[in-house]
């Protein structure tokens, strides 16, 4: 993400879960693997419980983009956890176009518990999107 | 609305100040609505800090709290104790993380770090504004621990929780149990064996029916969470009776023995790092259950063993086992480390071997010490080999490996003794024999050892010519003087590295630090529990320990894995979908949405609403993006709470 001067910050806020990609989020601070410090977090029990509206509600209030960081197989909850946090994405794409905003905005991945290098690089990539596109 | 609301800024000492500018959050929060105590504080977690928050509670009637300081997954419960020791509802405390994921992440950018902090402590501040009291829910959990690897730590923890009445699945990836103790003579204090440790522990094991050992048995897969793993085994077959060396006919271990004799296949013998042979048909010395085992990467299936012994069976098939468990240990012990080629002239000089390889030597070795035909006198030991990587010394091991400076000395101590007349030069980064093994360096120097140190950046050399191998060191002890020897064996002290080719990490999704090793959620305050709740370490899987330190980290995981599943249930967070009947009109979809049926249709005056069955509920959440009109609620996870988080946020 490059910070020129008086070029306004990307902000991301990600959406995490409690028991699987919190975990990665934390390991990727205790290994120092550094990501743009404008990315904000928010925990919830499981991904495929975020609602469409959370993720506009973000966009409403200046968040540049949105990143998911589901849990994917490891749900703790159920095996139809991927498909019912790619069916909100889904939808919040839908939302997202009446609106006006790119869909590209909004990712989701299945970050695990390790996954402190995947999150690393999803959350860059997203920024230097955001970024690219501003 | 909670309008008293406490904020405590942790320092963390300096992990969160050192990036942190901790004085600046709390100008920045002290203002916002609600808030009527800001402070910062060295260690949120003290005690005397503690005692300080409960006080303010109750002094300044506090209705909410916000700890800004590391991960929930450490402290969430201890700042929830606090709140209710205060008579305050443990679910109006809300923590912010702004260790792991402010200071530490950004550590790079301390002014954004100190940004971030704000940000989140205003939406932690927002959310518990907006908290309401909530009472936890409870789940039935199997009193049953699955107990990966059966070395010493692996054993010990299945005995401690079978006597505390938990059933224990004890699982060995080889077919042999023990682990690497099981490779080691005299043990340092006691005397022992490591085989006579083994056997100990073995029986302990075969008194409780309440152990299943499974030898030659993997981990396949985990599902569910914790108080409910669903875990699938696979077993290898020995290929000879079900391993239960009891019930045999009086002539079997005789042709057994034979058995192995014909056996036509012969590799090398792990057992022994390599310095031996071994049948396609094994069994270890001393190996535990008393059984022989067929080799399948190695074995051709001749025939030949069948011929002598038809109890073996060349044709067993694996088998898939399925199991349920409240929790996870994993013993899975480590690897010593193996040194690259060349690395101090291993495998390129003849006479240099490692530290473990010289542990099997002198047990395989008769009245005679001897290492290629030759006769050792003299032994040159090479310390810190693949650990303490720093100046000169390639690699990424930084760490200490801790037990290898007493092993070393106590192997030449037990070397000399065994075996009369050898001299042992010490090439040292300073001794490391720690507490009580402190004894064993002082036998040592009274026998007449003698120490020679360098520094990181000038290690020993180790050459090789017309069959001699010369040993040179600029000994920092006499002004770096340049000295020399000549021995007949150089054992570089090697120490321990993470198991090699282990997927139990990978399938239990257990995180593991920068050397390798599993990770514990903290060092001091939870040192067997990892981030992944239910499943926790033992033994050498977590980090270098010698086998006292191992036993004990092997009680406190049997310790803290019964206080987890033993009571039969387990406490859950209250999290539960709550449905606005006025605006519901039954559609259906969130009863569709829902894996644990706990939405049902009931019938109204008027219409039908869905109703939640709070005994059933997980409060996964999974119902509420999917109704129509947003009527369902998540307690804990309300949409003014998730808004007013991002409203804090993006201010």
């Amino acid at each position: 993400m490059t910070e020129e001067k008086g070029k306004k910050k990307i902000s991301i806020l990600v959406f995490s879960t409690e028991k699987i990609s919190d975990p990665a989020i934390d390991l990727a601070g205790l290994l120092k693997q550094h990501y743009p410090p404008e990315v904000d977090n928010i925990s919830v029990p499981c991904s495929s419980g975020i609602k469409p509206v959370w993720i506009m509600h973000a966009f409403e209030r200046g968040f540049d983009g949105v990143f998911i960081a589901a849990d994917g197989t490891d749900c703790p909850f159920g095996e139809t956890c991927s498909e019912k946090t790619a069916e909100i994405v889904s939808r919040t794409h839908e939302l997202m176009k009446e609106k006006g905003i790119d869909p590209a905005k909004l990712r989701m991945a299945a970050i695990c518990s390790v996954c402190s290098q995947a999150f690393v690089k999803l959350v860059k990539d997203l920024a230097d999107y955001l970024d690219e596109t501003s | 609305m909670k309008s008293r609301i406490g904020v405590y800024i942790c320092e963390c000492g300096s992990n969160i100040s050192d990036y942190v500018d901790v004085e600046k959050v709390k100008a920045a929060v002290e203002q916002e609505e609600g808030v009527v105590l800001a402070k910062i504080t060295m260690f949120a977690c003290a005690d005397s800090t503690q005692q300080e928050i409960v006080q303010d509670i109750q002094e300044e009637k506090l209705d909410g709290m916000v700890v800004a300081s590391c991960s929930p997954k450490l402290h969430l419960g201890t700042f929830r104790s606090v709140a209710e020791r205060a008579g305050l509802n443990r679910y109006n405390y809300v923590q912010s993380n702004i260790r792991e994921q402010a200071s530490w992440a950004h550590s790079d950018k301390p002014a954004e770090a100190t940004e971030k902090a704000i940000r989140n402590v205003k939406a932690a501040i927002a959310r518990t504004r907006l908290s309401v009291a909530m009472t936890p829910s409870m789940i039935p959990s199997e009193n049953t621990a699955l107990v990966v690897g059966a070395g010493i730590a692996g054993m010990r923890v299945a005995i401690d929780l079978a006597d505390t009445g938990s059933k224990v699945y004890l699982v060995e990836k080889d077919h042999f149990v023990g682990g690497r103790t099981a490779q080691w003579g005299e043990l340092f204090p006691t005397g022992q064996t490591g085989t006579e440790v083994i056997e100990d522990l073995y029986r302990e094991v075969g008194k409780r029916e309440n152990i299943n050992l499974y030898t030659g048995c993997e981990v396949v897969s985990k599902s569910g969470s914790m108080g409910n793993f669903e875990v699938q085994l696979r077993i290898d077959p020995r290929g000879i009776g079900s391993g239960d060396s009891t019930a045999v006919p009086a002539d079997f271990e005789k042709r057994l023995t034979h058995a192995i004799d014909a056996c036509p296949v012969v590799v090398a013998d792990s057992f022994d790092f390599g310095l031996t042979e071994r049948k396609a048909l094994y069994l270890n010395p001393g190996g535990l259950p008393g059984l022989p085992a067929i080799d399948r990467a190695a074995c051709t299936r001749c025939g030949e063993c069948v011929k002598i012994c038809p109890e073996i069976d060349l044709d067993q098939k694996e088998e898939l086992l399925d199991i349920k468990a409240g929790s996870v240990i994993i013993a899975s012990g480590f690897d010593p480390y193996e040194p690259k080629e060349g690395e101090f002239g291993y495998r390129q000089i003849d006479n240099v071997i490692t530290m473990q390889q010289f542990r099997r030597l002198i047990e395989i070795c008769g009245e005679r010490l001897t290492f290629g035909g030759k006769e050792i006198k003299s032994i040159a030991w090479i310390f810190c080999v693949g650990s303490r990587q720093t100046g000169a010394l390639e690699g990424d091991n930084k760490y200490c490996a801790r037990y290898c400076c007493t092993s070393a000395i106590h192997s030449a101590v037990v070397a000399k003794k065994r075996f009369g007349d050898i001299q042992n030069y010490h090439f040292t980064r300073g001794v490391r024999t720690y507490g009580k093994y402190e004894t064993i360096y002082e036998e040592s120097s009274s026998l007449g050892d003698i120490y020679l140190q360098s520094f990181e950046d000038d290690p020993p050399v180790i050459s090789s010519e017309n069959g001699t191998t010369t040993v040179k060191i600029n000994d920092i002890l006499t002004e770096e003087k340049e000295l020399e020897v000549e021995p007949d064996l150089v054992v570089l002290v090697t120490g321990m590295v993470p198991r090699a080719g282990s997927t139990i990490g990978s399938i239990m999704k257990a995180p593991a630090g920068l050397d390798g090793f599993f990770n514990e959620v903290h060092p001091k305050l939870k040192p067997v529990e990892t981030v992944i709740d239910g499943i926790f370490l033992a033994g050498t899987s977590q980090g270098p320990k010698n086998i006292t330190e191992t036993a004990m980290s092997a009680h406190s995981s049997a310790i803290k894995t019964h206080t987890l599943i033993s009571k039969g249930e387990i406490e859950l967070e209250p999290t539960m979908a709550i449905v606005d009947r006025t605006i519901c009109e039954w559609c259906g979809k969130c009863s569709e949405a829902c894996p644990f049926d706990a939405i049902d249709e009931v019938k109204e005056d008027t219409k039908s609403v869905a109703v939640v069955n709070e005994a059933a509920c997980k409060g996964c959440g999974m119902c509420l993006p999917v109704c129509p009109v947003n009527a369902v609620q998540l307690k804990g996870f309300m949409d003014s709470e998730i808004e007013a988080m991002i409203d804090a946020m993006s201010e």
